[in-house]
């Protein structure tokens, strides 16, 4: 929880959008994924998502069911995402990861074992996009007990008072939905975002709010500028994995990404 | 309006979807209670469904040699052909009050699909159906029939494009437009307060066959038998029974009979709790907790989970859940054909098949009640398919 405070704290005080870079643990191979993550985070990313793939994603539109199921055809496994955040903390980086992923794989792996086992690794937190807060209990006790964020969403269609009951429940940041709909790259930001997220903010407080879905270019990025505490890039980062041939292809395409979308929240 | 069935069930949902369930809560509580609703639904039930449907005591099976006479609830002749219009009629009405002119639904077999298509011509809605292509390709005759009814088909190639697969993609579709969409989800199960209203919309299965059994013998039957996959016909028809010294038995689909990870459908026989679609249930799962594959011969069946209800139900011990394997399924395809003249479908040859395997084990004179939920016409090409592979083996 502590670096996930310092690091909205350290871009607030610059005046900068925190970036969250989002990775599908895994893919294209799980011996790529240190070395992808520190490319990321010595690029600028503030925060990573580490994704946890699942068979059946249903919140997520097709790059990330593409990269998820190639991800655990590779292998990739809950243990193996822990690991991964180990491995990447011995190698000295100290950018928050916190782990996304949907609930049966970490309900199958144990609770009270799973967060224990992922503040061990050096993880930060838990977003579970198929987990609103009131099915959440036992979840909050064990991130509260491993001093871990538990991460909710609000979305457009979320009703104010329920908002309420949610921001209480969250710790970290709260994710706000851009858009209605799953995961991808959109062309354009919902034009009623400004409004949307000013409500969001009022009534999150305190509570830094990120806001993903759809945000795939710099100009988006700089559109939210002084909106949001931060922004999510997954499926346009993953669709650019995609596009390259070779591991360090696939470093030198996320950094250069990265650096740009960085560029456009200061 | 509790959102569990004991420990299972719940609202495992995106954020997107809480106030579409919500909204869906009130909507359908608000309806129940309206006295013009219900005469609304009860009309379509006997106008356009083709309400009550008939009990049919069997003239041969279950009797020689065991002296169990079997009776079947045939939903079969409902139009469209299966138990899924109760509840597409009584849904798609929920739609129309909700303001949603536009449905999406899942369908597997195909009979879910065919059922929402004709309730969205008839009550003048717009209706896109997900379908997996392998279904697709094994229940051409439906996917034919669906797209004449002038709903719009989406194949869904993903995962193991099946029923699975098709309703995540109806899912996705959903949390894309929430506010003009209503999902029309076939079984029950999904998320609070699905489970719950398609059994109710299903429960007249059960009020009629309870009516009509006891006008027909003077008493309850011994047993009732229906096959599950997600269990909304078995829930219809159970849910009459469930505080009556009767027997319930739920027939799982045991696919290629071995029990052998990813060749059955039987997560409430082989499976383990766990979270998929928006409800907690019997699941069948990996030690990852990725969802496994299934199979069976019966696309309605081949599903990993079962209805919430259904778990609750296996847990407490109150319905017993056993199994019938694809060629079980296809001997009572052949037997209830030949002996009786009914052409069951594939999904309700596995209740056929159950009440065959537990006949023997009652005393002589015990009453069995089917539900046979669905007519064969679909299932024509794969089941000659799979019998012809039979004789040449």
């Amino acid at each position: 929880m502590e670096r996930l405070a310092k690091t909205f704290a350290a871009t607030a005080e610059r005046s900068e959008t925190a970036l969250v870079a989002y990775l599908t643990c895994g893919y294209p191979a799980g011996a790529e994924m240190a070395g992808l993550i520190t490319s990321v985070a010595d690029a600028g990313a503030d925060i990573v998502e580490l994704g946890v793939p699942f068979s059946d994603p249903m919140g997520d539109g097709p790059v990330i069911q593409h990269t998820a199921a190639h991800a655990l055809a590779a292998g990739m496994t809950l243990p193996g995402v822990i690991e991964t955040v180990r491995e990447v903390r011995e190698n000295g980086v100290d950018t928050p990861i916190v782990l996304m992923g949907y609930s049966n794989p970490f309900l199958r792996y144990g609770l009270t074992t799973l967060y224990a086992d992922v503040a061990a690794a050096g993880a930060d937190g838990l977003v579970v996009p198929d987990l609103p807060a009131y099915e959440a209990g036992d979840w909050i006790k064990c991130a509260t007990e491993s001093d871990l964020a538990q991460v909710f969403f609000a979305a457009p269609t979320s009703r104010p008072e329920r908002l309420e009951r949610t921001v209480a429940a969250s710790s970290g940041f709260l994710y706000a939905l851009a858009t209605n709909g799953v995961t991808g790259s959109r062309a354009e930001l919902n034009p009623a975002i400004g409004q949307y997220l000013d409500g969001v903010a009022a009534i999150a407080g305190t509570l830094p709010v990120c806001v993903g879905f759809g945000i795939s270019r710099p100009e988006h990025v700089r559109s939210l500028h002084g909106r949001a505490a931060g922004v999510i890039v997954g499926s346009a980062l993953m669709q650019r994995l995609d596009d390259a041939r070779t591991a360090s292809a696939r470093e030198d395409m996320a950094s250069g990404f990265i650096r740009e979308l960085k560029g456009a929240c200061r | 309006m509790t959102t569990r069935f004991g420990d299972y069930g719940g609202q495992f949902v995106a954020e997107t979807l809480v106030a579409p369930l919500e909204e869906l809560c009130e909507t359908y509580d608000q309806a129940l209670q309206d006295p013009i609703f219900r005469a609304e639904l009860d009309h379509l039930l006997t106008t356009f469904v083709g309400r009550p449907t008939p009990l049919t005591r069997l003239q041969h099976l279950g009797i020689e040699p065991h002296g169990v006479t079997m009776w079947l609830k045939r939903e079969d002749l409902t139009h469209t052909g299966a138990h899924k219009i109760n509840n597409a009629i009584g849904q798609a009405l929920l739609a129309r009050r909700l303001g949603k002119r536009r449905i999406v639904a899942e369908t597997g077999a195909g009979q879910h699909g065919v059922a929402v298509a004709a309730a969205c011509a008839y009550l003048g809605l717009d209706a896109t159906i997900y379908m997996g292509s392998v279904d697709a390709a094994r229940q051409r005759p439906n996917l034919q029939r669906i797209e004449l009814l002038g709903a719009t088909v989406q194949l869904v190639d993903q995962g193991t494009a099946t029923l699975k697969d098709a309703v995540s993609e109806a899912i996705r579709d959903w949390i894309g437009n929430p506010d003009t969409t209503h999902y029309l989800l076939g079984s029950a199960l999904g998320p609070h307060p699905f489970p719950r209203m398609v059994r109710e919309f299903q429960s007249v299965i059960g009020q009629e066959a309870k009516q009509q059994f006891l006008d027909a013998t003077g008493r309850l039957p011994d047993a009732v038998v229906a096959c599950v996959g997600g269990g909304s016909n078995a829930i219809g028809i159970f849910s009459a029974f469930l505080d009556d010294r009767v027997r319930l038995v739920g027939i799982q689909a045991a696919g290629d009979g071995r029990g052998a990870r990813g060749k059955h459908a039987a997560p409430l026989v082989y499976g383990t709790p766990g979270v998929l679609q928006g409800m907690r249930t019997y699941l069948l799962q990996d030690d990852n907790g990725q969802v496994e594959l299934t199979h069976s011969i019966a696309p309605g069946l081949d599903y990993p989970g079962a209805g919430p209800e259904h778990s609750h139900l296996k847990d407490i011990g109150r319905v017993e859940y056993l199994t019938a394997d694809d060629n079980e399924a296809l001997n009572a395809f052949v037997a209830l054909s030949r002996n009786e003249g009914i052409l069951p479908a594939l999904e309700s040859s596995h209740a056929v098949a159950g009440a065959l395997r537990i006949a023997p084990s009652l005393p002589r004179g015990s009453q069995l009640l089917v539900n046979l939920s669905g007519r064969g016409d679909k299932d024509l090409t794969t089941a000659m398919d799979a019998l012809d592979t039979r004789k040449d083996a």
